[in-house]
């Protein structure tokens, strides 16, 4: 019985891999892990999908399915249940204009394009003319918009010479800057002179700030043959762009100084930059606007007025500082004590260390926490409406009482479509400042 | 000292090294500095005083005793429109301290809850946290305040009607009107109960931790606390032939039109003008208190949690005695922060007419026009109050700081 068959098996190839069991992986292997792990996290997650949608679906029925889409004026929207997308679509000019005149809004397009031709290439690290892109977005562009949105030719007047030489006017004007200029071009060089310094450099400094003024006056005071609009007629999205870049872009220099002030050696200088952001993180931004819209005016010598927006852009520029200040502060105290040391022992002055090797690490270092303060100051932007100054908000807030237009749903429309915008450049900036946070970390790991 | 330095070195006679020292530098630059800063100032108060002369308004704070002649709708301490304008920024300054008050207990509690919430192992309930945060803080207080005061609160029903909720409180467009406590004598002492019944319960709570400290037990001083703050003020109620009573609203839903609603003067109405921003101000700082209990929860090591687990403490217990815990020196610092936001954001009230110091004081500006008292009361009671919290919470963050030995 020789040839009785072996049943011993014996495999002669491993076992491949199995598949995990379909409950642990895929859609429900994620939704046990994610959702059902316990009794308890099943019961949450019932009542957090009931939550949803128990939110959703008036949000959604509100919004789209009720919502009315065309009509003219109040009677399209007055027995709707939904958003009267409709008066949205009518006021939209409004909204982004305000009371600019019609036929001058190309101005204020040229003004948006610029900022986004220039801004977009400023927040693509890759880019390249990243330098001469600041430059421009912190010298020409303000000055261009200004003379753009304004009209430019501002009367130029002068104000020391006697009239029997040359009346009031641009030439005036001229000659008194040229003459001004000329006595402070001689103070500094005598009393470098004097001092036994070398001349060149303080003058070259002086000569630059001056020529620079020089330049401004003269774009400001030309003639480009634009109709001049009051600031009375601007509105909306404008206005709300306007305060918020002019306080960003006045902010940084004046947030550095401050920053810098705060960390001097000098006490004098060191109070009074601690009292400064102090007093103005202290208290709320309203009040300081109330203080720029009415106590300003005080503050002025008799005949001179600032106007409404410009006093609310002082206001909010001087806050933001503070607050920029605080932020550019803590770039300043991350950047070791050698780099200090070292700008310092290759004779640097401080100007040059500042300017050559500290500034440009700890600016880097902040870019999110600048972001941060921008979306604050984007969002306090509305504040303005307060005070009097018809921004985005105030537009709305103004239209909704419109007869033409209403009824029981448009101002909670105008609501939903001010936070929509508000909140889309509000969450790209924080999407860009997590972008640059994790990139900084990626480099300063790597 | 400076001048010392100088005399010793420039003993040789270069005044080159005068120059280049730098506190020689430094004492010109600032001297230069305080000179601008002094010019500045004497040009600013020069030009004040002369226009305020001409507007003929007299300086100083005279005004606070000359009679306001507003009203104001909610007040906490007595005032008419006979009172003084000092009397205004004060009811102005208690509607402040209160919304704000109320604002913090609220937002601090959601808070806490959006951001453990954001943290949670549930993606839902984790993706609900994140987007209440990622909505919230996106989009301005001011347009959220409108939102729940012009579009929200104004959905209720008009004067001739209410909602009822829990059968005490009705809301309709004159706000939310709630039995009002009317006080007779020995209540006082059933409020000295509860201040008694509070202490009593915080030194149980001592105890308790103590004794959990050196036994390893943990006595229920939650519940016994819980019961002294409630029980006391009920027994010296009930001892002292209830003194406490309630003045409920009257609503008349008979008669003509004209004249259903809301009986003037019975029961308690808190104005929506209160709600509004309270919600508004509330609901917004919860955010950004989510976010930083978020990072606070995350800056303590994973290592933490899952020792804590491996000790057999459940979910809850992990939390509650080890992570939080931990967590909270990392919260308090930004926590205090966003109370002073807060507080200041409530200046936003003057948008709604909120009467709060800042919409009271615009009031007392345009009536007397006295622009730089009222700015300096402003900013004295907002500096003070910033400085007084930061002082008290400093106090707590060195209670819970990291003690090293």
């Amino acid at each position: 019985m020789s040839t009785m068959a072996s049943t011993a098996y014996v495999r002669s190839e491993m076992v491949g891999p199995q598949k995990a069991p379909p409950s642990m992986i895929g859609p429900i292997g994620w939704a046990r892990k994610n959702l059902f792990s316990s009794p308890i996290n099943s019961v949450l997650s019932i009542v957090a999908a009931l939550f949803i949608v128990w939110c959703l679906i008036p949000v959604i029925r509100f919004t789209l399915i009720d919502a009315v889409w065309t009509g003219d004026d109040r009677a399209a929207c007055a027995q709707a249940s939904g958003a009267c997308w409709a008066y949205v679509k009518a006021y939209l000019p409004q909204f982004i204009y305000g009371r600019y005149p019609i036929d001058q809004r190309w101005r204020v397009d040229i003004v948006f394009l610029m900022l986004a031709v220039a801004l977009v290439p400023m927040l693509i690290p890759r880019a390249p003319f990243k330098r001469l892109n600041a430059l421009f977005l912190l010298t020409v562009y303000p000055l261009a918009s200004f003379v753009l949105l304004t009209g430019g030719h501002i009367g130029l007047r002068g104000r020391f010479l006697p009239d029997d030489i040359v009346g009031p006017g641009p030439v005036r004007f001229a000659l008194e800057f040229a003459l001004v200029s000329f006595v402070i071009i001689l103070l500094v060089g005598l009393g470098a002179r004097l001092l036994g310094l070398r001349a060149s450099q303080s003058g070259s400094a002086i000569g630059i700030v001056l020529g620079a003024l020089a330049v401004v006056f003269m774009v400001v005071g030309a003639d480009f043959g634009l109709v001049p609009v009051e600031t009375a007629n601007w509105g909306g999205l404008l206005v709300t762009l306007v305060v918020a870049v002019t306080g960003m872009v006045a902010s940084l220099p004046l947030g550095v100084i401050l920053a810098l002030g705060r960390r001097s050696k000098m006490p004098v200088v060191r109070i009074a930059s601690v009292t400064f952001i102090e007093v103005c993180r202290g208290v709320p931004l309203i009040t300081v606007l109330f203080m720029a819209s009415v106590m300003l005016p005080l503050f002025l010598p008799e005949g001179v007025t600032f106007d409404k927006l410009l006093r609310a852009l002082i206001g909010v520029a001087l806050f933001q500082a503070a607050y920029m200040a605080e932020v550019i502060r803590g770039g300043l105290q991350s950047i070791s004590r050698g780099q200090y040391e070292g700008a310092m022992a290759i004779g640097l002055s401080y100007p040059q260390r500042m300017r050559l090797i500290i500034l440009p690490q700890a600016l880097r270092v902040v870019i999110p926490g600048i972001v941060g303060s921008f979306i604050s100051l984007f969002k306090d932007t509305t504040l303005v409406a307060i005070i009097g100054l018809f921004d985005l908000l105030g537009q709305i807030q103004a239209s909704a009482n419109d007869a033409k237009w209403a009824s029981p749903v448009t101002g909670i429309t105008g609501y939903i479509f001010a936070a929509m915008v508000f909140w889309a450049f509000c969450f790209s900036m924080s999407r860009y400042a997590a972008f640059t946070e994790r990139r900084l970390d990626r480099s300063r790991r790597g | 000292m400076a001048a010392g330095d100088i005399g010793a070195r420039s003993f040789g006679g270069r005044a080159a090294a005068i120059i280049n020292n730098p506190s020689v530098r430094g004492l010109v630059f600032q001297i230069a500095f305080v000179a601008a800063l002094v010019w500045f100032a004497w040009d600013i108060a020069d030009n004040t005083a002369r226009n305020l002369q001409k507007a003929n308004i007299a300086a100083g704070f005279g005004f606070l005793d000359r009679t306001a002649g507003f009203g104001i709708v909610q007040k906490l301490v007595y005032y008419t429109e006979a009172s003084s304008y000092g009397r205004a920024l004060l009811v102005g300054l208690l509607n402040t301290l209160l919304v704000a008050g109320l604002g913090i207990v609220i937002a601090t509690i959601l808070g806490f809850i959006i951001g453990v919430a954001r943290l949670s192992p549930n993606w839902l309930i984790a993706r609900i946290a994140t987007a209440y945060i990622e909505i919230l803080r996106n989009i301005p207080l001011l347009l959220q305040l409108f939102f729940w005061y012009f579009a929200v609160l104004r959905a209720v029903p008009g004067m001739r009607e209410k909602w009822t909720f829990l059968g005490i409180f009705h809301i309709n467009i004159g706000g939310l009107h709630v039995p009002r406590p009317v006080f007779a004598d020995g209540a006082g002492t059933v409020g000295l109960a509860l201040i008694i019944g509070v202490v009593a319960a915080v030194l149980v709570a001592r105890w308790g931790r103590k004794r959990q400290e050196a036994t390893g037990q943990a006595p229920p001083a939650g519940w016994i606390g819980v019961a002294l703050i409630i029980g006391l003020p009920l027994i010296a109620y009930f001892a002292l032939g209830r003194p406490i009573s309630f003045d409920v609203p009257v609503f008349n839903d008979q008669g003509p039109i004209l004249r259903r609603g809301f009986q003037a003067g019975s029961g308690m109405t808190v104005i929506p003008e209160f709600f509004g921003l309270l919600l508004a101000l509330s609901l917004y700082t919860a955010a950004y208190i989510a976010e930083t209990v978020r990072a606070g929860i995350s800056a303590v090591g994973h290592g933490q949690s899952e020792a804590a687990h491996s000790l057999g403490l459940r979910n809850g217990q992990t939390l509650r005695y080890v992570v939080i815990p931990q967590a909270m020196r990392v919260i308090i610092p930004p926590l205090t922060n966003q109370y002073l936001n807060l507080t200041k954001n409530s200046s936003l009230a003057v948008a709604v007419a909120y009467p709060d110091l800042v919409s009271v004081g615009g009031t007392v500006l345009n009536q007397t026009g006295q622009a730089v008292e009222m700015v300096t009361i402003w900013m004295i009671f907002y500096l003070g109050l910033s400085l007084l919290t930061s002082f008290v919470m400093n106090i707590w963050n060195r209670r819970v700081a990291l003690v090293e030995r």
